[in-house]
């Protein structure tokens, strides 16, 4: 069985949302609302997806349930939240704090930010037994072990005693579930709580919510942007857009058979799983672009007072790219695959090992000598928002590295606003500031940064993970089509299968700074002979879905 | 963390070397002659040479220098010019009052300060915030003899509640002293209480945005909790830092208010003996400034690893 089916008709409705209406607050009803009329329903025990891009209300509808719209930017203007009888609007803040944790709770999307960092988190699990109820130091302390063994987090002695920075994300997020799910709430609201995690934990996360979910009947509202993840979890999807609802279907009714143009637009730009096919034209004659060596990395350090152990974050990595093609290195968090990025930079000095960019050995020169050669090989990082000068025109920031090389200014200057154009930007974005564009076009523009330099290598480290699928799938094209007009070779730097899968020619795939597996993306893809490898792929939500399709994978086969 | 305390003392032995260098050469390189202002205007040439002598100013440079460090290290300060009294008994007498001044002024500026700009974050870009914001501005501008004076003016003169001036240590009478110090102490705290609010409310504006105050709220926490056990001790490490500075600044002599207030302290001491050339004592009062900030700042950095987990040494 594919998806869930169980109906709900008969199940009393836990959370029933009619005509919420979010606006900006001290503005008049002539803006468009924030949220607006949204309706709908959640009865006990079922799971309730709510999809959407940045900016479409999601996070808006799940915050204004729990009462906890930012103040002075956001109020309800009108509409009713009713939990059960109980319409959570009319509540006083004193009345609302008491149903929170109690008929009530949330879990974030950060679980390393969520959570205080100076308190132990036994004692922030605790916090919510002691807000709510009096229970004596034994009782208390008993249940949050009870709760932190229910969430199957292991050691429970030792982790109610630990800080948070000392627990790993997968933890973490264990840990706010136990808080959010201590008093045994009707409604679970989860907002990407498994987005910033690995694969392989989201699946664990995932499967402990289903099992918590069955053992206390708890109505789950859900949001997420990842249409895998609704495959898995889901009894009823709604599509949010610009914040109305567009679309509200039981799961496999939705994946099968979308009836809004916007919800198939949403499924078409879901990246498949199964790798592109190969490209036929033979890579141009000469040596690799890119070529790494037996590269190490060692980090830790001895002084005069500490001594700490060494940890090898990448291990006798060799690869080579040819001109035109595309590297990924797949992998976890702790993987080693940023600080291969990292060394190949020479942001960081590698250990051992030798790196070649447009045949030159750059592993070991020094930084002064390394300038020169720094315009081969460019960076995009993941995060648009922070990685341009938020106090620099684009242009500023366009022209800074040929400057640097001792382009003058005019043709600088004129060379930026071609590349504008070819990253799909007018032209006179170069005047403006990078808060003026949205995630994708700032990522256009970071882009349109690196190939100023006309490098030979261009390295994107999660380069598109920050973003909506369909920006992600814009982006990809672009760095596909830069790369047949200007034959660059990309070292693709990313945790998701799918986008590898897309823009890859080779893989390879990391775990604890080894590489596991190295080959042509669609054998690694199709047929993984490494373990690692195969439960990277089996993790996958929704692996055996064709999204953009609207059917099973491998119908195409079958026809 | 001993560890890290030990290599921090020893950190400190480079800096008061660095220092003492620094004031001999300074004192030797300035113009005027010390066995002058001694002798006076009516001394003659023999005199004078009989002084420099009994200074050891006839030495060479090198030979005064090692036989000051010499004294140095055995913790001998030398002796007061003017008062003939050894300068470590003379510092030993007048160090108490300041630092009794400076504890007092720092305790009131904390409890007057962290509720004014937790208040003030709390109550972000309403009366209450602008009210903080604005008596911050105010205590930065207004000079603290004026402060100073304007107190007298209110509570001793008009009011008749505290006395004018003077000083008793809080050892023979507490009563009496706490009577005395606190105006002076209110003197000098209004500018911290405006620092302190001012960074207090920055740091926990900023903390208040973060994911785990929503978790916080999200739980049912009430708003006090919220504010007092999850931002505020998130905030510290900043408010902190100014509070160790402000510290620092206060022992190292409050020349104005000892004046205005007539309490016998260091800060009086020394400028009593920049008036008067008194060489031995600006040397020990420099030095001892310098060691004060060193030690202050291990104080600082140590308790950061108090409040916030994250960071060991």
């Amino acid at each position: 069985m594919l998806f869930k089916t169980k109906s709900f008709d008969d199940a009393p409705v836990v959370l029933s949302i009619e005509d919420l209406t979010v606006r900006l607050s001290g503005v008049n009803d002539t803006v468009r609302p924030v949220l607006d009329r949204i309706s709908f329903q959640i009865r006990a025990g079922e799971t309730v997806c709510l999809v959407g891009e940045s900016g479409s209300g999601k996070s808006v509808t799940s915050l204004a349930t729990m009462g906890l719209l930012p103040k002075g930017a956001l109020e309800v203007s009108n509409g009713r939240i009713m939990l059960g009888e109980t319409n959570l609007l009319s509540l006083s803040a004193g009345q609302m704090r008491d149903m929170r944790a109690r008929n009530l709770s949330m879990v974030f999307q950060e679980p390393m930010t969520a959570l205080n960092p100076v308190m132990r988190v036994g004692a922030q699990i605790e916090e919510v037994l002691d807000t709510h109820m009096r229970l004596s130091k034994k009782e208390k302390k008993a249940r949050v072990l009870d709760i932190m063994e229910q969430v199957h987090l292991p050691d429970v002695e030792r982790i109610y005693r630990s800080f948070p920075h000392q627990l790993s994300g997968g933890q973490r997020q264990r840990i706010m579930i136990a808080m959010a799910l201590i008093l045994e709430p009707k409604l679970l609201i989860a907002d990407e709580p498994t987005t910033a995690l690995d694969v392989t934990t989201q699946r664990q996360i995932l499967s402990l919510i289903a099992e918590l979910q069955e053992k206390h009947g708890t109505a789950v509202l859900f949001i997420t942007h990842d249409m895998g993840v609704v495959a898995e979890i889901a009894d009823t999807v709604q599509v949010m857009k610009h914040g109305e609802l567009v679309e509200r279907a039981p799961v496999e009714t939705l994946l099968r058979n979308p009836q809004e143009d916007y919800t198939k637009s949403l499924l078409r730009a879901v990246p498949s799983l199964t790798p592109r096919p190969e490209r036929v034209s033979k890579p141009p004659k000469g040596g690799p672009a890119l070529s790494v060596e037996d590269l190490n990395k060692t980090y830790g350090s001895s002084g005069w007072f500490v001594n700490r152990s060494t940890t090898l974050a990448a291990r006798d990595v060799s690869f080579d790219i040819p001109a035109g093609r595309t590297l990924g290195i797949v992998g976890e968090s702790g993987s080693g695959k940023s600080t291969v990025a990292r060394c190949i930079m020479r942001l960081i000095d590698p250990t051992e090992g030798s790196v070649r960019v447009a045949g030159t050995e750059i592993a070991r020169l020094s930084r002064a000598d390394l300038r020169p050669h720094r315009k081969h090989i460019q960076i995009v990082f993941q995060d648009p928002f922070r990685s341009l000068n938020p106090r620099w025109t684009v242009g500023r920031s366009l022209v800074e590295g040929p400057l640097n090389l001792g382009q003058d200014k005019a043709s600088a200057m004129a060379r930026a606003r071609e590349l504008m154009a070819l990253v799909g930007l007018p032209e006179d974005a170069v005047d403006r500031y990078p808060h003026q564009f949205s995630g994708g076009q700032r990522q256009r523009i970071a882009i349109a940064r690196a190939i100023a330099m006309e490098p030979d290598v261009l390295v994107a480290d999660e380069a598109v993970s920050a973003l909506d699928v369909s920006v992600q799938a814009q982006v990809l094209d672009l760095l596909d089509e830069l790369q047949q007009k200007l034959g660059i070779a990309i070292l693709f730097i990313t945790h998701d299968l799918r986008v590898a899968a897309q823009i890859c020619d080779e893989v390879i795939v990391m775990q604890k700074g080894r590489v596991v597996e190295h080959g042509k993306a669609g054998a690694v893809l199709a047929d993984p002979q490494h373990p690692y490898t195969r439960s990277l792929i089996e993790a996958a939500p929704g692996r055996a879905w064709d999204f953009a399709n609207f059917r099973e994978l491998g119908a195409l086969a079958a026809q | 963390m001993l560890g890290y305390i030990l290599k921090r003392l020893l950190a400190v032995v480079p800096v008061i070397v660095f220092v003492a260098i620094f004031v001999f050469l300074l004192l030797r390189l300035t113009p005027g002659d010390p066995a002058a202002i001694i002798a006076g205007d009516a001394a003659t040439p023999a005199q004078l040479e009989k002084i420099r002598a009994s200074l050891g100013l006839s030495e060479p440079i090198l030979v005064q220098f090692a036989t000051w460090i010499g004294h140095l290290v055995r913790g001998d300060l030398g002796i007061s010019l003017i008062s003939n009294i050894p300068v470590t008994e003379l510092i030993g007498q007048r160090i108490w009052p300041t630092i009794n001044i400076a504890l007092l002024t720092i305790c009131l500026s904390v409890l007057i300060a962290v509720p004014m700009g937790v208040i003030a974050a709390w109550k972000h870009r309403t009366w209450a915030d602008y009210a903080v914001m604005t008596f911050s501005v105010l205590g930065f501008s207004v000079p603290v003899f004026v402060i100073g004076y304007i107190f007298i003016q209110v509570f001793s003169i008009q009011l008749r509640w505290l006395p004018v001036q003077g000083y008793t240590a809080p050892g023979d009478d507490f009563g009496k002293f706490l009577s005395r110090a606190i105006l002076p102490c209110l003197t000098l705290a209004t500018i911290y209480v405006a620092l302190i609010a001012r960074m207090t409310r920055a740091s926990m504006l900023e903390v208040l945005g973060e994911d785990f105050i929503r978790t916080a709220r999200a739980k049912g926490v009430g708003e006090t909790l919220v504010l007092f056990r999850h931002a505020l001790r998130n905030a510290a490490v900043p408010i902190l830092t100014i509070i160790g500075t402000g510290f620092a600044l206060l022992i190292s002599g409050v020349v104005v208010t000892e004046s205005v207030f007539n309490i016998p302290g260091i800060g009086r001491l020394t400028v009593d003996a920049i008036l008067a050339r008194d060489y031995p004592v600006i040397q020990a009062m420099i030095l001892l400034t310098s060691a004060i900030y060193v030690f202050i700042n291990l104080m600082i950095d140590v308790a950061y690893s108090l409040i916030d987990p994250r960071i060991r040494y």
